[in-house]
């Protein structure tokens, strides 16, 4: 299929609880000192890890029974703080292919968006009983549609949201926008020029 | 039909209604830094495009600049390979920039301002969530990620979703010892760290209006801590006398009509909002974070929660906040004894910032366990600051006096916390390991409870240090 469409994607999951999970957590500054984002996904929430390990916790993303998964599951206002992409990216580059939750925070949403990688909000207890479901059974397979805004778990079907101009650029495979953003760059000058303090007022 | 200035900029700058149904805006300005740019260029070549509008964007390096030594090439290769990606991009792209020996560079939302770069009524946008800042001026001002750093380098425009505008009116006078700081903890303690989703946050009333830019600065820089993408003031004549004579304003009679158009730009009175928040300046306190994140605050006099207090939904966040801060629900925030005061930050690293601190610790000295750095948030703060002495009134307290850039905010640079050192800063995020060390503390204050901190060597009520200095003078 062409990656640039997307709509569809099933796979494993991979809970990870908490609200107001900061991308600093997820990516921690020290680990964007670099001219690539190569190498990013080692570090994913790297000293969540650490500090959980130190007391005889397991962090989801160090815990083997969620190798392999593709699909996050979180709570509200996940991705808050930084705009730094490095932290969607770590997650793509783990293996992440989407992201279901309450809430996201509106630039790592909008990160999330121009990497092809959607992230569908559903209300706080579907968020937790998809939680609850993966972690009692981590092989159960989530198929979500971006298009249909639903999320299938143990034969059951869910209501789930994604706003409609990231859907459409999900599923007509406009996410990546510089292209279209460049279709009509007449129109941009136009705009440009109109502007006092482009024409020089 | 009435509008607010959200509204007049947002239709001023869309270009047209793209096929997802999203605007796509055109970004008057674009201002970047050796972050979160370097793999946007290189997405950029790897398409064969070209920067569409070089002369609307500007760099300059802030985050991972040392503020010791900054003779080139930096001790960290690392550092010194982003410098070096940043130099080359600019120079292969023709793009201004103001690099480490410029007499203009510092952190991009202070210099963007200083330099007369930043103007009401444009779409502003950076990739740095605190480009938030740039509204205090009546712009819209956001922050993005690399990729749409890429497409505004390839378009000078992004597809946008719109926002909806909450109108937040502070009405009355900050009392003494109160500042710009405070106001914006004291919002967003109130309407949560999630609370401005979707929104841009409009920020009046009389206590705005009596606002200098710099403290109005401040505020719109933590509208993103808030969850609101942008938040801006309404230009006025604090506005206009700010940008008069500035390098990059526009000058003489060009200045008169920028100024009529700047006005016109204002929000009608009678404009409709989304939502609509009064708060009273009069009931707000000084303010310190306690927690993880920059909501978890409370006034100095208040003692912190306890997990039992909090609304159901928050107790698991509180619990997490307290047992990571080694806090107690209840015991008091003054009195808790700091390792580190850092005076600096795109939030609070202007003069007037560093001025008040000054004023503060004149003649008194950094408490003897307390490692205290000032960091001006440009060249040109730090020259001034010179100028006035203020260097040597932190020095002789017992401050080390920096070079310019981010420093301890997010500790890319050998600025860091150690271990679990508690620290009193006047920057933006509490965040867990925010300032360098995993399992560092941050208290978030204003610059003035800081100077007062690091005398007193643990949180002080700065208004107490006020009071003494009213009855010597």
């Amino acid at each position: 299929m062409d990656p640039r469409f997307v709509d569809t994607i099933t796979g494993r999951g991979i809970p990870l609880r908490g609200h107001d999970i900061d991308t600093d957590r997820i990516i921690p500054a020290r680990f964007l000192k670099s001219v690539t984002f190569n190498g990013l996904e080692a570090h994913a929430f790297e000293d969540d890890r650490k500090q959980l390990e130190e007391r005889g916790q397991v962090h989801a993303f160090s815990n083997p029974r969620y190798e392999g998964a593709r699909i996050l599951i979180v709570n509200g206002n996940f991705g808050c703080g930084s705009s730094r992409e490095h932290a969607p990216q770590a997650l793509q580059r783990w293996g992440i292919r989407a992201v279901i939750g309450e809430s996201f925070s509106e630039i790592y949403f909008g990160n999330s968006v121009a990497l092809g990688m959607p992230c569908l909000v559903v209300s706080a207890g579907d968020a937790e009983a998809f939680q609850d479901a993966v972690e009692a059974d981590p092989k159960a397979a989530i198929s979500l549609s971006v298009g249909a805004q639903t999320v299938e778990l143990n034969g059951k079907t869910y209501q789930a949201s994604v706003p409609a101009g990231a859907r459409e650029a999900f599923t007509a495979g406009t996410w990546d926008a510089t292209g279209l953003l460049l279709d009509d760059f007449d129109q941009v000058r136009t705009v440009a020029n109109n502007l006092p303090y482009v024409s020089g007022f | 039909m009435k509008q607010t200035l959200l509204q007049k900029v947002w239709d001023n700058h869309a270009v047209r209604t793209l096929s997802t149904g999203q605007t796509q805006l055109f970004i008057g300005l674009h201002l970047i830094h050796e972050v979160t740019s370097p793999q946007a260029f290189d997405m950029l070549r790897a398409r064969g495009g070209t920067v569409a509008f070089p002369n609307r964007t500007f760099a300059t390096v802030d985050h991972i600049v040392p503020t010791l030594n900054q003779r080139r090439p930096f001790l960290d290769v690392l550092a010194e390979e982003m410098m070096s990606a940043l130099e080359q991009n600019c120079r292969q792209y023709g793009i201004p920039l103001y690099d480490i020996d410029n007499a203009n560079q510092g952190i991009v939302h202070v210099i963007g301002p200083e330099l007369g770069l930043t103007q009401p009524g444009m779409t502003i946008a950076c990739g740095d969530s605190h480009t938030s800042t740039h509204g205090a001026f009546g712009a819209i001002a956001f922050g993005i990620g690399t990729s749409q750093v890429r497409d505004v380098l390839a378009s000078q425009c992004l597809a946008m979703e719109p926002l909806k505008c909450r109108r937040i009116t502070v009405n009355g006078q900050l009392r003494p010892g109160v500042y710009a700081k405070d106001v914006i903890l004291d919002i967003i303690r109130r309407l949560g760290v999630k609370g401005g989703s979707g929104y841009a946050y409009e920020y009046g009333g009389d206590a705005f209006d009596r606002m200098t830019m710099e403290e109005r600065m401040t505020v719109c820089n933590m509208s993103i801590e808030g969850a609101a993408r942008v938040g801006y003031v309404n230009p006025d004549e604090t506005t206009f006398r700010y940008l008069e004579g500035r390098a990059f304003a526009p000058q003489g009679s060009s200045f008169a009509k920028a100024r009529e158009w700047w006005a016109s730009l204002a929000s009608d009175a009678g404009a409709t909002y989304d939502d609509v928040v009064v708060m009273d300046a009069g009931a707000i306190e000084p303010t310190v974070t306690w927690g993880i994140n920059p909501g978890q605050s409370v006034g100095v006099t208040e003692n912190l929660p306890s997990p039992s207090d909090a609304p159901s939904e928050d107790r698991a966040s509180v619990a997490e906040a307290l047992e990571f801060m080694s806090f107690r629900g209840g015991m008091p925030i003054a009195g808790t004894k700091i390792d580190v005061a850092f005076i600096g930050s795109c939030t609070n690293g202007r003069i007037s910032d560093l001025r008040e601190a000054a004023r503060l610790i004149k003649g008194q000295q950094v408490a003897k366990h307390v490692r205290a750095l000032v960091v001006p948030g440009s060249q040109s703060v730090r020259k001034i600051a010179e100028q006035e002495g203020l260097d040597k009134i932190f020095t002789a307290a017992g401050f080390e006096w920096r070079g310019a850039g981010c420093s301890m905010c997010l500790a890319m640079n050998p600025d860091q916390l150690h271990g679990r050192e508690i620290c009193a800063s006047s920057s933006n995020r509490n965040f867990k390991g925010r300032q360098g060390s995993p399992t560092g503390r941050t208290l978030l204050m204003s610059p003035a409870m800081v100077a007062a901190a690091a005398v007193a060597g643990e949180v002080v009520d700065v208004r107490t240090v006020l009071r003494t200095e009213e009855v010597h003078a």
